[in-house]
C-alpha cells in the first residue's frame, strides 16, 4: 500500500522509471501574432518550464504603417486623420494631443464652449475605451456575460460619436483650433439622459465580476509591481496609479478645461492586475461625473477659434464672402504655417500618457512628428511582470495593461 | 497662458539652475514654448541623465526621439523626454550624433530605455553604445535600411504580397502603377526657392522671383 501511495506522488519514480516518465525540459511557444487575447497582432516568444514563465520576448511592429513617416509628407491638417488610427479604440484621445501641440506652436485660443466640448468627448471616449477594455480583460479571464453587456454601452458612445461627427470611430472631429462642428442641443440632452441610465448596466456587470471568486484568483497578486518599478519602467495612467501613485495628467498639467473639473483620482494599493481593473472601473464613474460637469457648464458660443488663417470658414460664409472662399480654398490646398520650433505635449489618454513630439520647421508640414506610445513602456514590462507566473497569467496580465497596436506600432 | 496645452511648474529659474548644476556638459540651452531644451556633451550624457535622475527628481523618462537633419554635419539628433513627478515639470535633452558615432546607452539608469534606444536604432541606424539588445523593433522581419531617415522614400524599396504560384509571401521590388507626387503648395510669392517659370531669362539675377 505504501509503495503504491509512493508511486501516486511520483516519489518512486527517479527508482524505477517507466515508459511515461519523461525529463521535461524547457520550451519555447509562441504566443500569437494570431491569438484572440493578444489583442492584435502581438507575437510573444515565451519560454516555459512546464506552464511557468520563464522568460519572455514580445515582438512588435506587425502593424507599423510609418504613421509618423507619412505624416511629414502631409499638411497638419492632412495628418490629423492618422491619429484616428492609432489607438483605434480611443480616437478622439489620440487627436487631442496633436491639436494641442498645434495650438501651443501656434499660440492659439481655443472658445470656450470648444474646450468643453472637447474635455466632454474625451471623456466620453475614455468610457467608451475602458468598456471595451474591462469587457476583453473579463473574457480574456473566462467571463462572458460582462463583455457583452459593457459593449451595449460600448455601441452607445459610439452612437454619439456618430452624431457628433458621422463616424463611428474615426471621427477626425478635434481640429486645430476647436472641433470642426458645434453638437446639436438634442445630442447634449440625451448624452445627459444617457448619463443617468447607464451606470445601472454598467454596475450590473461590475458586480457580477467584482467580487468573483475565480476573477480574483485570475487577477489578484497577479504581476504585481511596486511604486519604483512603475516609475523606473515609464508607467503612465491605469497602470501607474495601479501601483500606487496618484498621477494623473488631467489633475497634476490640466489642458483645456480640465483645470475646472473636479474630479477623483482612484488609486491601487497593491499593484497588481485586480487593481489596476479596478482603476479603470472607477476612472469609468469618474469620467461620467467629469461629463455632467461639461454639460452643466458648458457656455453658449463659437466651437473653434475664429482666427482664419488656420480655421476654415463655415460653408454659408462662403457662399457670400470673397476672403472667406479664398481663406477655404488656401486651408485645404496649400494649409497653414506653423512657426518654427519644437513641442512635446502629453495628454491623459485613457491608456495613459499619449505624447506628441512635434517639429516645426515653418512650413505646412511636420518636419517630425514623433508619437509617444503608451503601449511602448508597459509591454516593455511584461517580461519581468510575466516571469514566474503561469502561462494563462500571461493573458490576464496583457489584458489589465491595455494594450492596442495601432498605437504601439504606429 | 492662450492656448489649452498642459500647464506644468513654472520654468523661471529652472535653465539656470540646471546648466548651472550640469557645467561643462551642456553645450547649449534653448527655452522656447514654455519647453527647456539642452544639447548635451554626447559622451557625458548617461552622467547628465543620472545627475537628472538623482539630483534634480527627474524620475521618469518619458520618450526617445530621433530627428533627421541631413544638412548638418551630425545628422541626427536624439531627445530624451524626462518628467519629474514630484516637480510637475518637463525637460529634453538632446545629443548630436552621425551614422557611424554611436551614442552611450542609459538602460542602466532606466530600463525603458531599451526599447525607445531600439525603435530609434531601427528608424535612423544611430547606434547605442552598450545596449545589451540592440535589435530592430518595429520594421520587418530581414528589413534592410532605415525608414525614417529624410533619404528614404516614402513609397519603400520592396513590397510583399502573398502568391498563389509560390504559396507564400513573396517580396518583390516596389511598382507603382502611378507615381508618388509631392505637390509644392508653397506660394510662389512667399519664400520659393526656385526660379519662377518665365524669370528664367531674366539677365539680372537681383529681380529673380521679384513680386509682381
Amino acid at each position: 500500500m505504501a509503495d503504491y501511495l509512493d508511486e501516486m506522488d511520483h516519489l518512486a519514480d527517479d527508482a524505477d522509471p517507466t515508459v511515461g516518465d519523461l525529463e521535461i525540459q524547457n520550451y519555447t511557444i509562441n504566443f500569437g501574432p494570431q491569438h484572440p487575447a493578444a489583442h492584435g497582432v502581438l507575437r510573444l516568444v515565451m519560454e516555459l518550464d512546464g506552464e511557468i514563465v520563464e522568460r519572455l520576448d514580445p515582438h512588435v511592429g506587425l502593424l507599423h504603417r510609418g504613421t509618423e513617416k507619412l505624416i511629414e509628407h502631409k499638411t497638419y491638417l492632412q495628418a490629423l486623420p492618422y491619429f484616428d488610427r492609432l489607438d483605434y479604440c480611443s480616437p478622439l484621445a489620440m487627436e487631442h494631443s496633436y491639436v494641442l501641440a498645434i495650438e501651443k506652436l501656434l499660440d492659439l485660443e481655443v472658445p470656450l464652449r470648444g474646450q468643453y466640448l472637447r474635455v466632454l468627448f474625451a471623456e466620453l471616449t475614455r468610457i467608451c475605451n475602458h468598456m471595451l477594455n474591462i469587457g476583453a480583460h473579463v473574457m480574456d479571464v473566462g467571463a462572458m456575460t460582462p463583455n457583452l453587456w459593457v459593449f451595449e454601452i460600448r455601441e452607445q458612445c459610439l452612437e454619439f460619436f456618430e452624431r457628433a461627427s458621422g463616424a463611428r470611430m474615426h471621427s477626425a472631429w478635434f481640429r486645430p483650433g476647436g472641433v470642426h462642428q458645434d453638437v446639436p442641443l438634442k445630442l447634449l440632452t440625451d448624452m445627459a439622459d444617457w448619463l443617468d441610465e447607464f451606470p445601472t448596466l454598467f454596475e450590473d456587470a461590475m458586480s457580477l465580476v467584482i467580487d468573483n471568486r475565480i476573477f480574483k484568483q485570475r487577477n489578484v497578486d497577479i504581476a504585481t509591481v511596486s511604486k519604483e518599478d512603475a516609475v523606473r519602467w515609464g508607467f503612465s495612467g491605469p497602470m501607474i496609479r495601479g501601483s500606487g501613485i496618484a498621477w494623473d495628467l488631467r489633475k497634476s498639467q490640466p489642458y483645456d478645461v480640465y483645470g475646472r473639473m473636479e474630479f477623483d483620482v482612484p488609486v491601487g494599493t497593491r499593484g497588481d492586475c485586480y487593481d489596476r481593473f479596478m482603476v479603470r472601473v472607477e476612472e469609468v464613474r469618474q469620467s461620467a461625473r467629469i461629463m455632467r460637469q461639461c454639460l452643466n457648464e458648458m457656455p453658449e458660443g463659437p466651437v473653434s477659434s475664429s482666427d482664419r488663417k488656420v480655421v476654415p470658414p463655415k460653408r454659408a460664409e462662403m457662399k457670400q464672402s470673397m476672403e472667406a472662399l479664398i481663406h477655404h480654398f488656401k486651408l485645404y490646398t496649400e494649409g497653414f504655417h506653423v512657426p518654427a520650433g519644437e513641442v512635446y505635449v502629453a495628454t491623459e489618454s485613457p491608456k495613459g500618457e499619449f505624447g506628441v513630439y512635434l517639429v516645426s520647421d515653418g512650413s505646412n508640414k511636420p518636419y517630425r512628428c514623433k508619437i509617444r506610445p503608451t503601449a511602448f513602456s508597459h509591454l516593455q514590462a511584461m517580461d519581468f511582470m510575466t516571469k514566474g507566473h503561469m502561462l494563462s497569467d500571461a493573458t490576464a496580465i496583457l489584458g489589465a495593461m491595455d494594450i492596442v497596436f495601432g498605437e504601439c506600432d504606429r | 497662458m492662450a492656448n489649452g496645452a498642459p500647464i506644468i511648474s513654472s520654468n523661471e529659474g529652472v535653465a539656470a539652475a540646471l546648466a548651472k548644476s550640469l557645467g561643462a556638459a551642456v553645450l547649449d540651452t534653448v527655452e522656447a514654448y514654455d519647453e527647456i531644451s539642452f544639447t548635451v556633451d554626447r559622451k557625458k550624457l548617461p552622467a547628465v541623465l543620472d545627475k537628472l535622475r538623482d539630483k534634480h527628481e527627474y524620475q521618469q523618462l518619458v520618450e526617445i526621439a530621433g530627428v533627421d537633419y541631413p544638412e548638418r554635419p551630425e545628422r541626427f539628433e536624439v531627445c530624451y523626454h524626462l518628467l519629474s513627478l514630484t516637480k510637475n515639470h518637463r525637460i529634453r535633452i538632446k545629443v548630436t550624433t552621425d551614422e557611424d558615432t554611436p551614442v552611450p546607452t542609459v538602460t542602466h539608469i532606466w530600463e525603458v530605455a531599451g526599447w525607445l534606444e531600439r525603435e530609434v536604432f531601427d528608424m535612423y541606424g544611430v547606434l547605442f553604445d552598450g545596449n545589451p539588445d540592440l535589435r530592430r523593433i518595429l520594421t520587418d522581419y530581414g528589413f534592410q535600411g532605415h525608414p525614417f531617415r529624410k533619404d528614404f522614400p516614402l513609397t519603400g524599396y520592396v513590397e510583399m504580397r502573398y502568391s498563389e504560384e509560390a504559396k507564400r509571401v513573396v517580396y518583390e521590388p516596389v511598382k507603382l502603377a502611378q507615381d508618388f507626387r509631392s505637390f509644392d503648395f508653397m506660394s510662389p510669392w512667399e519664400g520659393a526657392d526656385y526660379i519662377l517659370p518665365g524669370d528664367e531669362k531674366s539677365d539680372d539675377g537681383d529681380d529673380k522671383g521679384a513680386k509682381t
